[in-house]
């Protein structure tokens, strides 16, 4: 075994890249958790937008537009959630549930034709001269523009949340639904708001793994990506940062257990393959010890009339 | 200009197969404060819902400061110069104090400038609070006070108050009193629902009765009896409760040094309780609200287990069990919360009596239900207590608040406890249902059962127990005889004002 094989700059520019799909998800479904909204949908609007991003993108020749289609896609198979569960009052369990199912359906109907193609490339954002500075270039400035979206996201979610006044009223409503009602604010119109938002994210999720991570149409290729970014919502107690945290620790040890593969480490393959959920739950278990705890009216079932 | 601020014309709301509110007329004057008065499912909520805009009335018209009046929304209503003060609060507990004044607020200023004014109009009103605290470890009276300075900082016109005294201690009681007298000398009028008579008449300049959603007379409150005004809500003349005083017999229950450490958070840990409870005897225990009231229900009903040697029942060691075993002794609890604790809401009434009389009413056989028995034990409880309900097959979140209140203490007393634990006994009931219930607790003490009833509601305390004792961080004062206690001593006994200064005005 060899372990001077594995590069440490590349495996911290590997780590970032490989956690973008968790963090977009992730990002996406703390908005429509902290709106007191469970939605188990992610891994069916993850793949939805998968197949949608990767049909626009090979057929208009354009990534970018491809990302743009991946997040309607989500955002309109979300409506599909909120819509059985904001309108027809359904169990957020079981309508969740039945999301993922029908996106994993209903994008392998839509990808058939797709399967073995390649994509148009996206570029890397190009930083000039910046992406010569050792070790900081090629982690920092040498990505594809969804990873620095991704970024920014997080900084705009946790903005919003905590500093302005849309953010408060969305924590309201998660926290309290009656009291927020009786307040004078729709609590309907803001909880469906915020699950178009977390298709939309996921949505983006999903094409970045068929685009640019892989790239490549497979059914069924997000193999769990949206239940481990669900999880990773309430190990990292609601909060923006903590979720960045936690899909770059997952990203990273995912990493580095493929590259102690590659080195042939004496370890079974098996321990290597669960490592990064084992750490990633072990630190934000330890992490989310503090008093934080979930919004209040989470997976409840509002009704103005009562 | 006229002096009246609101006045409503022949308002009429109905709900399918009720009638909330019909022709409903009142003459609000500025800087007045008029009281509302009528039993639960009177009609008082969804006329006060009207006004803020919550419900849309189905005829009749509202003139608000000379023009008309149909808010849309609660947000018109605020801007229009309403604010109001809910009874069970609209407060985000995750959330800050300053964080929940903005919610409620429609232009909202920057935090910092917020905080400022928070400070500045809490000091005004004598109502300290600090703006950054967090609203889940403020106590009752403090998060009242939230309310009232988020309806405070918009300088309304008309302040509704649902019920504001119900979880205050006398003081608190007294420091609300000012503030309100304050607001009305400035000009604010104050619409002020209470089932708390003798409140009404040293607070009210006027007052308005309604019974099943009409309005069946008005009254100036310091001119009449409180007898009076129960009496024109009820219909009909009201009986007191009667009791003769017994001697209390042996020591039934005993809690020695009682520990339990808090449940959550945001919970109350009981910090070394100790009574004695004999036959025959009413203990009271009064306290504000989340002083551990629900602490000590729980840790005698037994879903809070507790360390061996702390309860004891007729002598015998009862820490380790479980609230099944403790009813088939004879220790029965009711606890507060009536939809969700004391009854499974979805279940209906027949459930519901099976769930807490299985045992002592023989209602199953090896483990075989008789829903026959069930149903008729069901049936005798609504006849008993007068339970208005089409029947026991209704689901319990069918039933007004009163009236599920008086089935679930009528469950537990026609089960003939040994002892008999309840928390909130009569919690939103009106006059002549909480007389009853009452009542029923003073004839089961007569029969010879050990009681021990929690109460926020002081009047009732002093009315029915034999001694009195106060919760409060978790810690029960030592019982005193209720005959000689005064107002006073209990506001002291519950901890006095946590703290507050009266308004100074």
């Amino acid at each position: 075994m060899d372990l001077s094989a594995i590069s440490p700059v590349i495996l911290i520019a590997g780590l970032i890249s490989s956690a973008t799909p968790i963090l977009l998800a992730a990002t996406g479904e703390l908005v429509v958790e902290r709106a007191g909204v469970l939605n188990l949908g992610v891994e069916g609007m993850m793949i939805t937008g998968a197949v949608c991003g990767f049909i626009i993108a090979v057929n208009t020749g354009s990534p970018t537009t491809g990302f743009l289609m991946a997040a309607v896609g989500g955002a309109v198979l979300s409506l599909l959630f909120a819509f059985l569960t904001q309108v027809a009052l359904a169990n957020q369990v079981a309508s969740g549930l039945a999301l993922t199912l029908f996106g994993l359906g209903i994008s392998a109907l839509m990808g058939q034709s797709y399967v073995g193609i390649k994509p148009p490339q996206m570029p890397d954002v190009n930083f000039g001269p910046l992406t010569d500075i050792p070790i900081i270039g090629p982690i920092l400035f040498n990505q594809d523009p969804i990873v620095y979206l991704g970024l920014v996201l997080v900084a705009v979610v946790w903005g919003v949340l905590n500093y302005t006044r849309a953010g408060l009223v969305l924590r309201a409503v998660g926290e309290n639904h009656d009291a927020a009602h009786a307040l004078g604010y729709k609590v309907k119109r803001i909880r469906t708001l915020a699950i178009m938002f977390g298709g939309a994210c996921a949505g983006l999720g999903g094409a970045y793994l068929s685009l640019i991570r892989v790239p490549q149409w497979t059914e069924g290729m997000t193999a769990g990506v949206g239940w481990i970014a669900l999880a990773l919502v309430v190990f990292a107690s609601w909060k923006p940062w903590r979720v960045l945290l936690g899909a770059y620790l997952f990203g990273g040890i995912d990493r580095l257990q493929l590259n102690l593969q590659g080195a042939g480490v004496a370890i079974p393959v098996e321990y290597l393959a669960m490592s990064p959920y084992i750490v990633t739950i072990i630190v934000l278990v330890i992490l989310s010890a503090d008093k934080s705890r979930a919004p209040g009216s989470l997976g409840r079932i509002f009704n103005a009339s009562q | 200009m006229s002096s009246s601020l609101l006045s409503l014309n022949g308002l009429t709301k109905a709900y399918p197969g009720v009638v909330a509110n019909d022709d409903v007329s009142l003459e609000i004057g500025r800087g007045e404060i008029h009281a509302l008065l009528g039993e639960n499912g009177a009609g008082k909520s969804t006329l006060v819902k009207m006004i803020y805009g919550l419900v849309k009335p189905d005829s009749g018209a509202m003139t608000f400061n000379d023009t008309a009046f149909a808010p849309p929304d609660p947000r018109t209503a605020r801007t229009s110069g309403v604010g109001m003060v809910f009874q069970h609060f609209s407060l985000f507990d995750a959330l800050s104090v300053a964080e929940n004044i903005a919610l409620g607020m429609e232009n909202a200023p920057k935090m910092g400038q917020l905080a400022a004014r928070i400070t500045e109009v809490s000091d005004a009103y004598g109502l300290p609070l600090a703006p950054d605290r967090i609203v889940g470890d403020l106590s009752a009276g403090e998060r009242q006070r939230v309310e009232i300075i988020r309806c405070l900082l918009q300088d309304p016109k008309l302040l509704i108050m649902d019920e504001p005294t119900s979880v205050l201690t006398p003081q608190e009681v007294a420091i609300l009193f000012e503030t309100l007298n304050k607001l009305r000398s400035e000009g604010t009028a104050i619409l002020y629902i209470s089932h708390k008579l003798e409140e009404i008449r040293t607070l009210c300049d006027n007052a308005t009765v309604l019974r099943l959603g009409k309005v069946v007379g008005t009254c100036v409150p310091a001119e009449t009896s409180a007898k009076e005004m129960a009496e024109m809500m009820v219909g009909t003349a009201l009986k007191t409760p009667q009791r003769t005083a017994g001697t209390p017999g042996n020591v039934v229950l005993e809690l020695t040094g009682l520990s339990v450490p808090p449940a959550s958070a945001f919970g109350m840990p009981l910090r070394d309780v100790s009574l004695t409870l004999s036959e025959g005897e009413i203990l009271g225990i009064g306290g504000v609200a989340g002083n551990g009231q629900d602490e000590l229900l729980a840790a005698l009903s037994g879903e809070t287990r507790v360390r061996a040697g702390m309860v004891h029942y007729l002598g015998s060691d009862i820490a380790g069990l479980g609230p099944n075993e403790r009813r088939t002794l004879g220790l029965l609890t009711a606890p507060e919360e009536r939809l969700g604790h004391a009854a499974a809401p979805d279940m209906s009434l027949t459930e519901n009596a099976m769930l807490t009389g299985a045992t002592r009413e023989g209602l199953q056989n090896r483990g075989f239900l008789n829903w026959g028995k069930a149903k008729g034990f069901a049936e005798r409880i609504i006849e008993a207590f007068d339970v208005r309900t089409p029947g026991p097959a209704n689901a319990a979140r069918s039933l007004s608040g009163g009236n599920l209140q008086k089935f679930v203490i009528g469950r537990e007393v026609m089960q003939r406890p040994n002892i008999l634990v309840v928390n909130q006994p009569t919690w939103g009931v009106d006059a002549s249902a909480a007389a009853a219930i009452r009542q029923a607790l003073l004839d089961l003490a007569e029969g010879g059962a050990a009681l021990i009833v929690i109460s926020q509601d002081l009047d009732e305390l002093m009315e029915i127990s034999d001694r009195f004792a106060a919760l409060n961080e978790g810690r029960l004062t030592r019982p005193e005889p209720a005959a000689v206690l005064t107002v006073e001593a209990i506001g002291l006994m519950m901890g006095g004002a946590h703290g507050m200064e009266v308004a100074h005005v």
